[in-house]
């Protein structure tokens, strides 16, 4: 029989019982919709960590030259932790030789980074709050504006003056109620004037990234977040990606050899760029896209047993048929291909049913979420595939049941 | 036809040549069918079924023989081996000339779908499927197109003369229509032979009438016919009378002589 005519008929056959039909391919609709979802799901957190997340952490097209890693996910190991250890410190010192190698259309900073408690006259319950010391450049960087006051002058990075700007939970929290610009936050004794209030970073995961104050690379503070002398990181932003790769090689080079590092030792610094950060959702993407599998391939195998059960069923209830058919002159392969394209239209239409429901979740988690869930097309053509696939395995063992009937006993059923 | 009376089945006629001489070669094709001691046992838990015990027949082109017997004769496993649904277990099946007792399961489908054409008693029509497509069927099963198979198949319903019901489905036609859309179907392929099993065991004795003059007039037009049933009236239609015992030919007359020996009023012709 040939292919159109075999889905043809398998098309009435399935149309003629449609709840039944229904409830068969549901299994196989379900496991594509969770395929459908899943995928969009994840790209769309994919979309989300390196869009939003990582580039609120590290701007676009930089990368910072730390002591270590900000976020170590990954080689855990004893071993590596100690190796960690044992790394020079980032000097001010090495400012000048590494700023020295870079374009002139590229910007930079050096940055110190601390914890320090807080306290104002207002909130006598101090809290440690993130400390940064900056370079002026800092700014323009990580694009951070203040959303009231302003930031440091040129003078006051020149004196290192008590200036600070500070993050919207530290407003809250220290002058609740209260202008915090012109007012006084202390930190180790010493008062530093508010002269800006910094626009919301957000938060992701339900931390905050609103809890700092950040003051001129020059000011005392410096010296409380770090020994003399050194810094945590210097950032480096290149104007476009292109550049960013050489400019990142160049810093390499004189890092290594201030260092007095050998051809064939490993790095004693960290030049982390957005990459490396996402390292860490990566590691989660990972988890995601196991559950992701896990959940569409259990759907399926339900959805398959279904087939195959119901496919045992209809091949049971249809023995006469069977017989008739191949009194006709039906062979072994034109029964097995009857009830093989049967089996695999039925799937192939719930893995489309399961398209459309995938469609309708994805849309909903975007409008109710700040996920960008979005279809992604190889999605659709694998459900449908395997879609499809499965309702052939399904239905080899009923069609091949079917295609070996006696027609003699066969004719003889009720 | 000569009005011969063939006493026993063991005696010098056309029909015992044609046997004898298939012995090794193939018989003429002027034989429809010759079938040289053939045998079908079964295995029923252990004790074992003769169903045939051999048998030895010869039917020509454009005949129409009764097959007769009570039940457990063997009158239906002789059906399903004449009409490729079975396979002996010992001796010769040539159809129209060519051995099938020992082709394969798919030749074997071949065979029914070009050279037999079925009847049922229970009809066997696809519940689900309009007359016509129905009657499409061997004709899906033998590759032919969509449209010749269309056409083809309301030429057959024409002969039957239902062509005005062919997209009726078989719960809303008559007893009578579905065997004679039962009919079309056997003749839509124009098979060597016609088998037809107890075609008239469902219905009612006008209708029946009815369906026995349909075959009449195809044994007429030409078509071999081969009718298996356990009822005497129904056999007297046919022009030869073949009768089993406990799986061998006990007798093999021409009509006017069974008519004869069962006492029984010929239907008028």
């Amino acid at each position: 029989m040939p292919f159109l005519e075999a889905v043809r008929l398998a098309l009435q056959t399935i149309w003629v019982q449609k709840l039944k039909s229904f409830f068969t391919l549901l299994g196989v609709m379900i496991g594509v919709t969770f395929l459908i979802a899943v995928v969009s799901i994840i790209g769309g957190m994919n979309r989300y960590m390196s869009d939003e997340l990582v580039g609120k952490i590290i701007a676009i097209n930089s990368f910072e030259l730390r002591q270590r890693p900000s976020i170590n996910i990954g080689d855990n190991s004893e071993e590596h932790r100690r190796e960690l250890r044992r790394r020079p410190p980032i000097r001010e010192a090495d400012i000048e030789p590494v700023t020295a190698v870079l374009p002139p259309d590229v910007r930079w900073a050096a940055v110190g980074i601390g914890f320090l408690p807080a306290e104002s006259k207002y909130q006598l319950r101090p809290k440690p709050v993130r400390v940064y010391t900056v370079t002026s450049d800092y700014f323009d960087i990580k694009r951070m504006a203040p959303v009231k006051g302003r930031l440091f002058s040129p003078q006051e990075y020149a004196h290192g003056s008590n200036v600070i700007v500070i993050g919207q939970d530290v407003a809250t929290y220290y002058f609740a109620g209260l202008e915090p610009i012109g007012r006084e936050l202390i930190v180790k004794g010493l008062p530093y004037s508010v002269v800006g209030i910094m626009e919301s970073q957000g938060s992701v995961f339900g931390q905050s990234f609103d809890q700092f104050i950040i003051a001129p690379h020059t000011s005392p503070l410096n010296r409380l977040v770090n020994p003399h002398g050194v810094i945590n990181s210097v950032m480096i932003q290149t104007p476009s990606s292109g550049g960013m790769i050489s400019t990142m090689e160049n810093v390499r080079e004189v890092m290594r050899v201030r260092h007095h590092l050998r051809p064939n030792q490993k790095d004693d610094f960290e030049l982390q760029t957005s990459d490396s950060a996402l390292e860490f959702w990566n590691k989660i993407k990972g988890y995601l896209v196991m559950a992701g599998v896990a959940l569409p391939a259990i759907g399926l195998i339900v959805g398959a047993i279904v087939i195959m059960n119901i496919m045992l069923v209809a091949v049971a209830e249809r023995t006469r048929e069977i017989g008739i058919r191949k009194a006709l002159g039906a062979r072994r392969r034109d029964i097995m291909s009857q009830f093989l394209v049967e089996s695999a239209t039925l799937s192939t239409v719930g893995a489309a049913l399961g398209v459309a429901t995938g469609f309708g979740f994805a849309k909903i988690i975007s409008l109710m979420s700040p996920l960008p869930a979005a279809v992604e097309l190889w999605s659709v053509i694998v459900g449908i595939s395997i879609g499809a696939g499965v309702g052939i395995v399904a239905g080899v063992y009923p069609a091949s049941r079917a295609s070996r009937l006696d027609p003699i006993t066969a004719l003889r059923q009720e | 036809m000569s009005n011969e009376t063939i006493e026993a089945p063991l005696g010098m006629t056309a029909e015992r040549q044609a046997v004898v001489a298939a012995q090794g070669a193939a018989p003429d094709k002027e034989w429809i069918i010759v079938t040289r001691g053939i045998k079908r046992e079964y295995d029923m838990g252990g004790e074992i079924v003769r169903a045939l015990r051999g048998i030895d027949l010869a039917i020509q082109r454009n005949e129409y023989v009764a097959i007769m017997g009570p039940s457990g004769s063997g009158k239906s496993t002789l059906m399903n081996v004449i009409g490729c649904l079975d396979t002996p277990n010992a001796g010769e099946y040539w159809l129209n000339g060519t051995q099938v007792s020992k082709m394969s399961d798919d030749e074997l489908a071949r065979v029914r779908n070009k050279e037999i054409g079925f009847v049922f008693q229970t009809f066997n029509l696809l519940p689900r499927a309009t007359a016509l497509h129905n009657v499409e069927l061997p004709l899906v099963y033998a590759g032919v197109s969509g449209d010749e198979r269309k056409h083809r198949a309301k030429e057959a319903l024409a002969r039957v003369q239902l062509d005005n019901r062919m997209d009726h489905r078989p719960n809303e036609l008559s007893g009578g229509q579905r065997q004679r859309v039962a009919i079309a179907r056997a003749l839509v392929n124009n098979p060597s032979i016609l088998l037809a099993d107890e075609p008239t065991g469902n219905l009612d004795s006008n209708t029946s009438e009815e369906i026995m003059r349909v075959f009449e007039s195809l044994a007429n037009q030409g078509q071999t016919v081969i009718m298996v049933t356990h009822e005497p009236e129904i056999a007297s239609h046919a022009r030869r009378v073949v009768v089993l015992r406990d799986g061998l030919i006990a007798s093999d007359d021409r009509r006017s002589s069974f008519v004869e020996k069962l006492g029984i009023s010929a239907p008028a012709l």
